[in-house]
C-alpha cells in the first residue's frame, strides 16, 4: 500500500504550490498516472481521501488522466501498445522495445480557490521575480 | 495561472500549471545517495523480492562466498523485526536494520539516515535489502548501482509477467531454489523467457542458495562488478 506514500507526496506538493498562491483551498488535482507503474488507481483514490484529511486539498478532487503504455522498436520504427503479458519484445524482429510512456506519475495542474483581491495582487505581480518578492507578506485576514 | 472561473463576490479559482513528478522529492534525495556512492566507488545493490524468495539465505550464502575478497555491510528492511540483521551479524558483517512499521518499501530518506551508521569509506560493497515485496519497491530509487530481483522457482513461471514493472526496472534477476523446480512443476526455460519477454536486458543466473548450485556464476560476477568499481578508484587517484 504505497499508495499512501504516494497520496501524502501529491498532497505536499499541491499544497506548497497553492501556498505560494496564498490559495484558501484546493479543489482539484490532476494527476496523469502511466499504466506502466505500480500504482492502483483505487488505492490510490481512498489514501487520497484519507490523506487529505485537515489539508488545504481536504474537499479536492483527485482527477486521474491514465496514460496507455506505448512501446516502440527501434528497427520497425513504430510506436505500437505491447502485446498482451506485456511482452517488450518486437513480435516482427525480435528486437527490445523501447517505452513512451506509461510510467507517468504527474502532477499537470491544480484548481485553487483564493480571495479576489489576491488574486489581483498576483497578476500583478507577475512580472516580477519570485526572489524579488517579500518572502514575510502575509495573506490579509478576511 | 489563470482565472478560469468567478467564483463568488470575493472570491476566484484559477488553474496553477505544476508539471511536478510526484516522485519527485525521492528521486532527488536518491541522486544525493548516488553521487556519494560514486565518489567512493561504492557498488550498492537494491535486492527486491517477494517475501519468501530466499533474500537473506541467498545473501548469507552470498556473503560467505565473497569472505575475504570484498569488505561489504548490509542493511536491512524490514516491516517489525531485525531478525534478518541477526542473521547476517552472526556471519560477521555489520548489518544495520530500518524497521519500516506499516511502510511496504524502502525510500532514498530512509537510506541516507542509515548511512550515517556506516563506515562507508571502507566499504567494497554494499547491499541493501528491500522490503519483501515485488510491488512497492519498485517505484522508489534509493541511489542503487544495480537493481537485483531473486525471484525463487517456487513462485511459479509466471511472477514475471505478473509483476512487469519490478522486473522490467531489474538489473539482474536471480533465479532461486532451483532444486525445487521438478517439485514446483516449473519449467527454467519457461520462468527465463517470461523474464526476458519483459526485460531483454536483464543478466540472469539460475542458482540454489541451499544447494549452493549456480552459487559460484553470481558471487564471481558480483564480485567483478565490485572490482570493475573500485578499478575507478585507482584511475582516478
Amino acid at each position: 500500500m504505497h499508495e499512501i506514500s504516494i497520496a501524502e507526496s501529491i498532497l505536499e506538493i499541491a499544497d506548497e504550490q497553492a501556498r505560494a498562491q496564498h490559495a484558501r483551498s484546493i479543489q482539484l488535482i490532476k494527476l496523469r498516472l502511466g499504466e506502466f507503474t505500480t500504482i492502483v488507481r483505487e488505492a490510490l483514490e481512498f489514501a487520497f481521501e484519507i490523506a487529505r484529511q485537515g489539508t488545504l486539498a481536504e474537499h479536492a478532487v483527485l482527477e486521474i488522466e491514465r496514460v496507455p503504455i506505448l512501446v516502440r522498436c527501434a528497427v520497425c520504427d513504430k510506436a505500437t501498445q505491447p502485446v498482451a503479458g506485456i511482452c517488450l519484445i518486437c513480435t516482427v524482429c525480435g528486437f527490445p522495445m523501447e517505452i513512451l510512456s506509461g510510467e507517468e506519475l504527474q502532477i499537470e495542474y491544480i484548481e485553487v480557490e483564493t480571495e479576489e483581491e489576491w488574486s489581483q495582487w498576483n497578476r500583478s505581480q507577475k512580472e516580477v521575480p519570485r526572489e524579488q518578492q517579500s518572502e514575510s507578506l502575509s495573506r490579509p485576514t478576511s | 495561472m489563470e482565472p478560469i472561473t468567478e467564483g463568488s463576490a470575493a472570491r476566484t479559482t484559477e488553474r496553477i500549471s505544476v508539471q511536478t513528478n510526484v516522485l519527485n522529492a525521492n528521486q532527488q534525495t536518491a541522486a544525493e545517495n548516488r553521487q556519494m556512492f560514486e565518489d567512493r566507488n561504492l557498488l550498492v545493490i537494491n535486492l527486491m523480492s517477494a517475501p519468501g524468495a530466499g533474500k537473506t539465505t541467498l545473501l548469507e550464502a552470498t556473503i560467505r562466498s565473497l569472505e575475504g575478497r570484498c569488505r561489504l555491510a548490509v542493511i536491512e528492511g524490514d516491516l517489525q523485526t531485525d531478525l534478518d540483521a541477526q542473521r547476517i551479524q552472526a556471519l560477521g558483517v555489520r548489518s544495520h536494520q530500518i524497521t519500516t512499521g506499516t511502510v511496504c518499501h524502502l525510500d532514498a530518506r530512509m537510506v541516507a539516515r542509515a548511512l550515517a551508521v556506516f563506515p562507508v569509506d571502507e566499504l567494497d560493497l554494499l547491499v541493501i535489502e528491500n522490503v519483501g515485496n515485488l510491488i512497492c519497491p519498485a517505484s522508489f530509487d534509493l541511489g542503487e548501482s544495480l537493481r537485483v530481483v531473486v525471484c525463487s522457482v517456487a513462485e511459479g513461471a509466471e511472477k514475471p509477467r505478473k509483476y512487469p514493472v519490478m522486473f522490467h526496472k531489474a538489473n539482474v534477476v536471480l533465479i532461486n531454489k532451483i532444486d525445487l523446480a521438478m517439485a514446483s512443476d516449473v519449467d527454467l526455460e519457461e520462468l527465463e523467457a517470461n523474464i526476458r519477454s519483459i526485460n531483454p536486458n536483464a543478466t540472469v543466473f539460475k542458482l540454489s542458495s541451499r544447494t549452493g548450485v549456480g552459487l559460484s556464476d553470481w558471487t564471481d560476477w558480483l564480485q567483478h562488478a565490485v572490482a570493475t568499481r573500485r578499478a575507478n578508484v585507482m584511475v582516478g587517484a
